[in-house]
């Protein structure tokens, strides 16, 4: 089984929700994801941040959804680590 | 996410939690004071009956709250679209699926209620003394009187409200407003001696 255990997501989104209600939104999709978000550049209505999700196994399509509900644009997927694991029985 | 919530959220990612507030006073403040032109109007005048008094009230009360429905949902849904579409162009994206597409669609809805339903209720617990004295539930003086007191009550409270979000005595906001009800009540009185 493979798994993903960290993403870091270049992405463009409006100056609300903020990066704390971002990151809070972000972090309500699993049930043990570690956010870390960092402010790139700040625009008059925008702003591009850098997210850096971390969980032992991380939903990339529902972090994707939560990111366009919330008017976020993802520009690129700029790390990502994934383990495979033996299924145990 | 609750639906409290979920309001509380698209009434902040859009900011609209001031406007609401203000629309709130503005025109409570307008249902109370328009109240208390209508009846100082009819105690100035020749007597006349509850159910007129109450039908004239009621009539100016629902005009107010349809007027605060409709402008407040017009003006707000034009200002809301051209928010979006100034903000989709920065992002260069559709956003009319996302939050902020949602709260274009019902914070406009929110805010009219506000403003619609602000007046309508503050006028209602103004004439609520009237339908008390025609159900023959006896008053200890007028029900015109009493709904006059109540309506420089509510008045009061909103000068209250006004003042604890100004972070000002909260005393000297409630008599600025009651002030201008007073004010009110004198040019009605001056302008009927006339």
């Amino acid at each position: 089984m493979v798994s993903i255990k960290k993403i870091v997501l270049d992405i463009l989104k409006p100056h609300q929700p903020n990066v704390l209600e971002f990151s809070q939104a972000i972090a309500e999709v699993g049930s043990d994801y570690q956010v870390h978000l960092v402010v790139l550049g700040v625009d008059e209505n925008t702003e591009t941040i850098q997210l850096e999700v971390q969980g032992s196994s991380i939903d990339f399509d529902s972090i994707q959804t939560a990111i366009n509900n919330l008017g976020g644009s993802l520009h690129s997927i700029d790390e990502a680590e994934v383990h495979s694991e033996i299924e145990s029985d | 996410m609750s639906i409290l919530s979920q309001v509380r959220f698209l009434l902040n990612i859009t900011r609209s939690n001031d406007i609401a507030r203000r629309y709130f006073f503005v025109n409570g403040f307008d249902g109370a004071l328009t109240m208390l032109g209508l009846i100082i109007g009819f105690v100035v005048s020749l007597p006349a009956e509850l159910s007129v008094i109450i039908n004239v009230c009621m009539g100016a009360a629902i005009a107010l709250c349809m007027s605060g429905l409709s402008s407040a949902y017009i003006s707000e849904y034009a200002e809301r679209r051209h928010a979006l579409r100034k903000l989709e162009q920065a992002m260069v994206h559709d956003l009319k699926e996302s939050a902020h597409g949602e709260a274009t669609r019902w914070v406009p809805l929110l805010i009219a209620l506000v403003n619609g339903l602000a007046p309508l209720v503050i006028s209602l617990l103004i004439l609520l003394p009237l339908w008390l004295a025609q159900a023959g539930i006896p008053l200890p003086i007028s029900p015109l009187f009493v709904a006059i007191i109540v309506a420089l009550i509510l008045i009061f409270f909103l000068g209250v409200f006004i003042g604890r979000i100004a972070e000002i005595s909260w005393v000297a906001s409630g008599v600025q407003t009651m002030l201008v009800a007073i004010i009110t009540v004198t040019l009605i009185y001056l302008s009927a001696n006339d």
